[in-house]
This record gives C-alpha cells, sequence and structure tokens, in this order.
C-alpha cells in the first residue's frame, strides 16, 4: 500500500508543470484516503469481477475438467429456469411487502412518539429492542417459538378465544417470512421518521393549528412533504439491506415452499449443487437488481412525491 | 379557536393516543419478553398449549445451551464472534478514520465522488463475491480461518464507518481548527487536543454499530467457516431443525447470543439513527 501511495512521488518527471512541493502536499493529503480505498477495491471489486468472469463459464466444481466457456448461456438458464425465476419474483416480493408495511408501521409508530406521554422513553426503548436481536436468533423465535402449530405463542394466545390452529409457516410460507422481517426492520423505519418529525418547525404547525387546520391537514400538507426525505432514505436503505436477506429465508424456510430468493438461490446453486457458472449468474443479476432499486425508485419516488406536493 | 382551546383539546386526545403508543410498544416487545420468560422455564412447560405463564423458573435451559446436555458448547463459537467482530472493528477505525479526516475536515478534491464510492460497495450484495471468495479461500487454505471474516466483515463497514465519521467530523467547526493552526498548534496537537474530544462519542458509536454489524452477520461466516472458526450465528443454525423438545434450550441460546448486541445497541442508542442513516439524519 504505502508502495502506491509514493510511486507518483517518485516519478516527477512526467508532469513537471507544478513545484515539487505542491505535488508533495497534494499527495500529502489524499494519502490519508488511500488504504482505505485500496482496501475496498481489493476486497469488494475484484471478486465481484471474478464473479462476472465466471458467469460466462459453464463451470460444475464436481466435473473441473467440462469447465468452458458458455458466454450468454448461464443467463439464459437463469432467466428461463422456473425455480429461478420464480426466486427473482419471490425477492421482489419480499422486499416489496417488507419495506411497505415497515415504513408504514414505522410512521405510526413515529407519529405515536412524536407526542409527549407518559413513558414514551421506556415506549422508545421497547421498540428499538426487536432491531437489537441478532438476526438469526430473531428467526429462531419466529419459527419455534411464535409460529410452532403446536406450542407456539401464536396458537396458544388463539387457544384462548377459540380460534383456529393454523400451521403458520405452511400455510403462508412467504408471509411467516415477511412478517418476521416487519417485525425487526420496522423499528429502524421508526427511527429514522422520528428524527424526520423532529426536525420539523414546530412554530409553522402551531400557527397552521391556531388557523383552524385540522390535525389531517398538518400531517397532509405540512408533516408529510417535510417526511418525504425521510420515507424515501428508509424505503432505500431498507430496499439494499432486505434485498440481500438470507438469514430470515435461511433460518424459518430454509429456502423451501416457494420463499427462496435470489441470495438464497445463489447459495444454494453453488454450496450445493456446485454450479459456480449459474450461481455467479444469478449473482450479477441480484446486483444489477440492486443498482436499479438504488437509482430508479429512488428517482421515481422522488419526483411522484414533488407532483403530489406541487398539486396540493 | 382560540390556542388555548386548541392545546386543551389535543392534550385530552393526547392521553389515549399515549396508551395507544404503550399498547403497541408491549406487542412489539412480547416476543421478547416471552423468548426471556420461556429461557427460564423447564422444556416440559415451554411446550405446552395454552402457554403455561406463572410456570416455575429454573435455569435448566442456559444449562443445556452451555453444554451440559451433552450437547456442543457454544464457547468456542463465541469467542470466534467476539474475535472476528472486535478484531474488525478495530481495523475498520483505523482504515476509515484517516479517510474520514481527508474527506471532512481537509476535504481533497471531487471528495464526494469518493465518499460515493464508498457508499456503491455497500449497494454491492454480499452474494455477488460469495463464489469467487470461497474458491479463492479453498485454493489458499484459508477457509475456516476467523481472520478471512476479520477481512470481509472491515469491508463490509468500513463504507459504513467513512460516512458515519465523515459526518460527524464534518460537525466539528472549521474555526476552531484554525484557531488552533493559528495559535501555533501542529497537527498532532489539533488531532488529539481539538478533535478527538468533539468526535470520541461519534467515533464510539461508530464502532459500537460496526460491531454489531459484524456479531450479527450469517452468509460469509456459514459459507467460509466450518468446526474451527465458527461464529454464534452458525452456531444458533444448529436450531433450525426442531429436536424434540428444546424451546427453553433455543431460546436461552438466542438470548445470549443477542445480549452483546443489545448492549452495544442501546449504548449507541443516541447516535444510533444518524449512524445507520450513514449520516444523512442528524
Amino acid at each position: 500500500m504505502t508502495a502506491t501511495t509514493t510511486a507518483p512521488v517518485a516519478t516527477p518527471s512526467v508532469r513537471t508543470t507544478r513545484p515539487p512541493s505542491a505535488r508533495l502536499r497534494n499527495w500529502a493529503t489524499r494519502a490519508p484516503l488511500l488504504p482505505a480505498l485500496i482496501f475496498m477495491i481489493v476486497v469488494t471489486q475484484l471478486p465481484f469481477v471474478a464473479t462476472l468472469v465466471i458467469s460466462f463459464f459453464d463451470w460444475n466444481s464436481l466435473y473441473p475438467d467440462a469447465r468452458h466457456f458458455a458466454g450468454l448461456e448461464n443467463y439464459r438458464e437463469v432467466l428461463t429456469d422456473a425455480d429461478l425465476r420464480h426466486s427473482v419474483w419471490t425477492t421482489v416480493l419480499l422486499t416489496v411487502a417488507v419495506v411497505l408495511a415497515s415504513l408504514v408501521l414505522g410512521l405510526v409508530l413515529a407519529l405515536l412518539l412524536d407526542r409527549r406521554f407518559k413513558g414514551r422513553g421506556v415506549v422508545r426503548t421497547l421498540l428499538i429492542a426487536p432491531f437489537l436481536v441478532v438476526p438469526v436468533a430473531a428467526a429462531l423465535l419466529w419459527k419455534h417459538v411464535l409460529y410452532n402449530p403446536e406450542y407456539g405463542l401464536f396458537n396458544g394466545l388463539l387457544h384462548y378465544v377459540g380460534g383456529p390452529q393454523p400451521d403458520w409457516i405452511s400455510n403462508t410460507p412467504l408471509l411467516a417470512v415477511e412478517a418476521s422481517l416487519v417485525w425487526q426492520w420496522t423499528p429502524f423505519m421508526m427511527l429514522i421518521l422520528l428524527a424526520g418529525l423532529q426536525s420539523r418547525d414546530h412554530e409553522q404547525i402551531e400557527a397552521a393549528r391556531v388557523d383552524g387546520a385540522s390535525d389531517w391537514q398538518i400531517f397532509r400538507h405540512l408533516t408529510l412533504p417535510h417526511l418525504r426525505r425521510y420515507l424515501e432514505l428508509g424505503a432505500l436503505l431498507g430496499s439494499i439491506y432486505i434485498v440481500q436477506n438470507f438469514d430470515a429465508v435461511f433460518t424459518i424456510t430454509s429456502g423451501g415452499l416457494g420463499t427462496a430468493n435470489l441470495p438464497y438461490t445463489v447459495y444454494q446453486s453453488f454450496y450445493q449443487a456446485h454450479e459456480n457458472g449459474l450461481a455467479s449468474a444469478a449473482g450479477v443479476l441480484v446486483v444489477i437488481g440492486s443498482i436499479i432499486i438504488a437509482t430508479f425508485a429512488l428517482r421515481v419516488v422522488s419526483s411522484l412525491f414533488r407532483e403530489e406536493v406541487s398539486r396540493a | 379557536m382560540s390556542a388555548v382551546a386548541v392545546r386543551l383539546r389535543s392534550r385530552r386526545k393526547g392521553t389515549g393516543l399515549g396508551l395507544v403508543a404503550w399498547l403497541l410498544g408491549i406487542a412489539f416487545f412480547l416476543p421478547i419478553a416471552w423468548m426471556a420468560l420461556t429461557s427460564f422455564h423447564s422444556e416440559q412447560d415451554a411446550a405446552t398449549n395454552p402457554p403455561s405463564f406463572a410456570a416455575s423458573l429454573t435455569l435448566d435451559g442456559y444449562r443445556e445451551f452451555f453444554g451440559a446436555g451433552g450437547g456442543a458448547s457454544p464457547w468456542p463459537s463465541l469467542i470466534n464472534s467476539a474475535v472476528a467482530s472486535i478484531a474488525s472493528t478495530l481495523f475498520v477505525l483505523v482504515l476509515a478514520l484517516p479517510a474520514a479526516y481527508a474527506l471532512s475536515i481537509r476535504p481533497v478534491r471531487k471528495w464526494t465522488d469518493v465518499l460515493f464510492f464508498f457508499l456503491s460497495t455497500k449497494m454491492l450484495p454480499a452474494v455477488a463475491g460469495l463464489l469467487p471468495l470461497y474458491l479463492f479461500a479453498k485454493n489458499t487454505g484459508m477457509l475456516d480461518n476467523i481472520w478471512l471474516l476479520v477481512v470481509l466483515y472491515t469491508s463490509m463497514n468500513l463504507p459504513i464507518a467513512v460516512w458515519m465519521m465523515q459526518s460527524f467530523l464534518a460537525e466539528i467547526p472549521v474555526a476552531v481548527i484554525e484557531a488552533a493552526r493559528v495559535d501555533g498548534a501542529r497537527l498532532p496537537t489539533i488531532l488529539t487536543r481539538v478533535v478527538a474530544p468533539i468526535a470520541l462519542p461519534g467515533i464510539a458509536a461508530t464502532a459500537l454499530i460496526c460491531f454489531i454489524f459484524s456479531w450479527n452477520e450469517l452468509l460469509f461466516a456459514r459459507v467460509l467457516t466450518g468446526v474451527v472458526a465458527e461464529t454464534a450465528p452458525v452456531f444458533l443454525t444448529g436450531f433450525i431443525t426442531s429436536q424434540g423438545l428444546f424451546l427453553a434450550k433455543v431460546c436461552a441460546a438466542s438470548l445470549v447470543i443477542s445480549l452483546p448486541v443489545l448492549a452495544a445497541g442501546f449504548a449507541a442508542q443516541d447516535k444510533l439513527v444518524q449512524g445507520l442513516s450513514l449520516g444523512a439524519v442528524k
């Protein structure tokens, strides 16, 4: 790493327009950045490039001698394979459902916590706790302790009211995974939105109230436009994390019952099926999906919102 | 309507909504409370329908978890997780602090581009590089080695840390640093006497959040470790398939392994939002 930081200084003959001392100082200000930059490029970008290369090969690690260049064959297979196509759809469904549900719930909780009441600090602490349970532990908790059809808490509570005793995970597998994720991610959304609510202009709201604006009008025309940035941010960060979710799918359903999302499929196709080429192609697709979410979704959401606000 | 009347009306509604907030808070916390209660029940009492709320308490679940019943001891995995989380957090700080300094206090040219490069690596899903990393580890004998996880967790958290600390350091007024410089203070003095005291709470929160993410990580640990370097979340995956009556043991295990995260999270509570939103929300 040090070799890289000093290399440009060691070749002064290339550029002689500026005095060496200025160039030296220029590199001195950049030097603190370089270790972190080089580390990130080596550890994250190189493996991705390797994934990209492998994705063009037909390569099953059980038959290493049969490895050969296959062009776009893997992508064709990934996109036409019913199971893999289904996992793309599952990923989208899982991400959208969890992000939307936790955003709405988080907004309700943030609005409630934005008011003063007895024990607000305690309630805030109770609400943050689900986010601070290790994801695998949270998934185990939902799978065994809450969903279990014989002795789980849900059916135990239903028992009291004489309700049915459903087998939650078998009946609604994807919803079961989503509910556990919504439980973990709602606190995250709440924290971001609460910070947004607390940065509102309180004098403006007080003035609107004195002028006779109803709570709904204040929410619709003052609070919601102000929260736009925070809603976007919560949706964006939540999507980035939930698109990549592996823990909940792996733990609650082990990818069965049609809940396998792309990260789980990538894991399965090389860890269990040893299909390196296919796994890489699916991995590249996850990346493309993430990039689409990160750029387009944000733009669409913000432009929609701006229209709404200007029309109102 | 007068301002006083409006306030009176909203206060009366306030108590009702406060109650709703309490009910929702309890509902969200209920699974955790139930997990804690079950962990102190005997296996027989833990697996009843309707649930036994008032069953007698015992530490058997914890004894079982720590290997009293002949199961595998969780200690090696807990130690591995501690090593991976603490070592990677230290590496992150060593790499991120100078970078954040160069991006906020003495910003280099095009510093926003650099900042967004770091963020973009975070949007690259972990599965994107998983296979090459696995093949690399297999060919170099690094498979099942905790230090491979340390390197990967460092890369996983470095972008978050750079963003967080950039935002914390940017809050330090430039005038304060300039004043110190005019007074003849040199860089080491400025860093230790001016920058560090203001930035320390932010650095601590960054470290705690990096610790949480490393402690929680499953995918890399699951694929790249085996018997020797197994981490606590991988140990937990042993409970995925039911093994007869084992609810109290599962609850004890989940709670013990979550304790460091709960502690770190509540310690960083004030800066949690700023950290998790990469400094975007103050």
